[in-house]
């Protein structure tokens, strides 16, 4: 199994991930290796077999939508890159990266 | 009678009695720590005055007669995947380096209302990636055993802080065998509890349907005690079971007389040290003397565990860790102006994601991701699922002829720092005899079965059904009234470690 460093570059910006041209090569073989490598369960006859997401078939835990105290303001702010006491601060959402 | 000496059940006697007070015990592991740390990095932060705050506040309520806690003056490791209010938790990651969780992990809590002493938090394979401890972002962590060899992983500095005796029991995480490989590794006992029983609320998230919190000791009984401590059901975790708790510490009387233990013979195919064969079929010899019967079963499936495992946990972790965007906490990147980007907010995603995971994270990022994608899903995500239904089902049918499954932990023993971080794929295969465990649901601990020619401690591995928590410690305590593999420790170690601050 091999993947195109086109693939790879493709995945990265899905995962948001920035990778640099080095680790771009790295990453797309080291990849390769291990869809090869997971490629084995291809073997198995899984026609009619389910999935199995969760291990003790656990069922929905419903309870009743009463308000309780929460994470104040401050907590919920105390480890946030930035701030301005209400609010998380991020970038422009919109418009070219460097122009804001 | 030095409190290292004492297992930790003696300990938290002591204290009650008043035959040891709380600081007196808190501050003689404390200065082990400060001793052996240095030379071994099991942990990442040391909580010197608030361990002894607490120890002392313990003492004080003692002295006026107030009811202690059950593990009073018990000085605990926490792995640093769980959240501390008042402790950096960093999943040893430079992403959360400076992070400050705003609430205790409900097992934290737990052991803080049992009046359990935080000593400090333990090292550990970054957001519990990997099965050597080299993955930590502030450094690996030695084996006791030999300082050249890793501790396993990810709980490495957990298993090593109880080897080094730096503290009598520490909390450890498993996903796919993080408390198993590591406590075979360093000669220490290591229990995964059933899926479920442990809430995972505060554990920093790595695959949901497959993390497990569970306590690693020097003995099975010393296990028994502090989980009877923290399993319970949180309405914080929906998937915590809601199972009553039993008393694991007076489940252990029971002779194993015919009790059932399952070998499973693919696990001695090549690949298998041979060392740790003939360890391992010693263990099963001591399990007969005690009363059980051994017999051969089936797992048909076994050889498509890591495989399928390699699949399911990265595609939770991709899905997981998408959590951590410089926006709310962890790293920020700052900004450089690119045209690759589309906006100044998904440059600043990326650059924040890529500066601060580490090389197994991104590739497990990458890989979860890319098996999730549109037009792969089926052929690899949807794929993992059916085949971990057909090893789940292995499990109900071997626990159908046998009560328990045991085992090698892992193939080797401790391998050399550095052997295999050149190639991902040889580190995802020292995790062969443990994911199928977490992939199934089940329970499993490991613990000491002897020792290889140049000293290495051998892992012996029990599996049980969901919810076989008091068959596994029942069982693995009978083997260490048996044994003395448990109470050995690393030789030289004073000798080796060199004093720090």
């Amino acid at each position: 199994m091999t993947l195109s460093q086109q693939e790879v570059a493709k995945v990265a910006a899905l995962a948001r991930l920035a990778l640099f041209d080095h680790e771009l090569a790295t990453m797309t073989s080291e990849l390769s290796n291990i869809v090869g490598f997971v490629s084995l369960l291809e073997e198995l006859d899984t026609t009619n077999v389910d999935p199995l997401a969760h291990p003790l078939d656990a069922e929905n835990v419903f309870r009743d939508d009463v308000p309780s105290p929460s994470l104040s303001t401050a907590e919920a702010l105390q480890s946030a890159p930035r701030h301005d006491g209400q609010y998380f601060l991020v970038p422009a959402v919109l418009g070219e990266s460097g122009a804001a | 009678m030095q409190p290292a000496d004492l297992s930790a059940i003696d300990l938290v006697a002591a204290v009650r009695q008043g035959d040891l007070s709380a600081v007196q015990c808190t501050e003689a592991f404390l200065n082990r720590i400060q001793y052996c740390n240095g030379a071994i990095n099991a942990f990442l932060n040391v909580d010197r005055a608030g361990a002894l705050a607490c120890a002392e506040s313990i003492d004080v309520r003692r002295r006026s007669g107030q009811p202690l806690g059950p593990l009073a003056g018990l000085p605990v490791a926490v792995k640093d995947a769980l959240c501390t209010a008042d402790l950096p938790t960093t999943a040893a990651s430079k992403m959360l380096e400076n992070f400050r969780p705003p609430y205790d992990a409900f097992v934290v809590s737990r052991l803080r209302q049992a009046d359990a002493v935080i000593v400090g938090k333990t090292n550990m394979d970054e957001f519990a990636m990997g099965g050597s401890n080299e993955n930590s972002a502030f450094g690996p962590v030695h084996n006791p055993w030999d300082f050249s060899r890793a501790p396993g992983g990810s709980s490495g500095g957990s298993a090593a802080c109880v080897a080094a005796d730096m503290t009598p029991v520490a909390i450890g995480s498993d996903t796919g065998g993080s408390i198993r490989q590591p406590a075979g590794l360093c000669g220490i006992t290591g229990l995964k509890p059933t899926y479920g029983r442990v809430s995972r609320r505060g554990l920093i998230a790595f695959a949901s349907s497959l993390d497990q919190i569970g306590p690693m000791a020097r003995s099975a009984a010393d296990c028994a005690l502090v989980l009877e401590t923290i399993a319970g059901h949180d309405p914080g975790d929906s998937t915590s079971l809601t199972d009553a708790v039993p008393r694991y510490t007076s489940l252990l009387e029971q002779p194993l007389a015919g009790v059932r233990v399952g070998r499973v013979p693919e696990h001695f195919a090549a690949g298998l040290d041979p060392e740790v064969a003939k360890g391992v079929e010693e263990a099963f010899a001591v399990l007969k003397a005690a009363g059980a019967t051994v017999h051969d079963i089936a797992m048909p499936h076994a050889k498509y565990g890591v495989a399928t495992y390699y699949l399911v946990a990265p595609c939770e972790a991709s899905s997981n860790l998408a959590r951590y965007d410089g926006a709310h906490y962890g790293h920020r990147a700052s900004a450089k102006p690119s045209s690759a980007f589309e906006s100044p907010l998904i440059e600043m995603y990326c650059r924040s994601r890529a500066e601060g995971f580490g090389p197994e994270v991104k590739r497990r990022i990458m890989l979860g991701t890319y098996a999730l994608s549109s037009g792969y899903y089926d052929a690899y995500y949807a794929k993992a699922l059916k085949v971990r239904r057909l090893i789940r089902q292995d499990y109900l049918d071997a626990f159908e002829h046998v009560d328990l499954i045991g085992g090698p932990v892992s193939a080797t023993p401790a391998f050399k720092l550095g052997e295999k971080t050149g190639d991902p794929l040889a580190m995802y295969l020292v995790d062969l005899y443990t994911v199928s465990t977490n992939l199934a649901g089940v329970g499993g601990i490991s613990f000491p079965c002897g020792f290889t020619k140049s000293g290495l401690p051998i892992g012996f591995q029990l599996q049980a059904p969901a919810l076989g928590e008091p068959l596994l410690l029942r069982a693995s305590d009978r083997f260490q009234r048996l044994t003395d593999w448990h109470l050995r420790r690393p030789p030289n170690l004073t000798a080796l470690c060199t004093p720090k601050g």
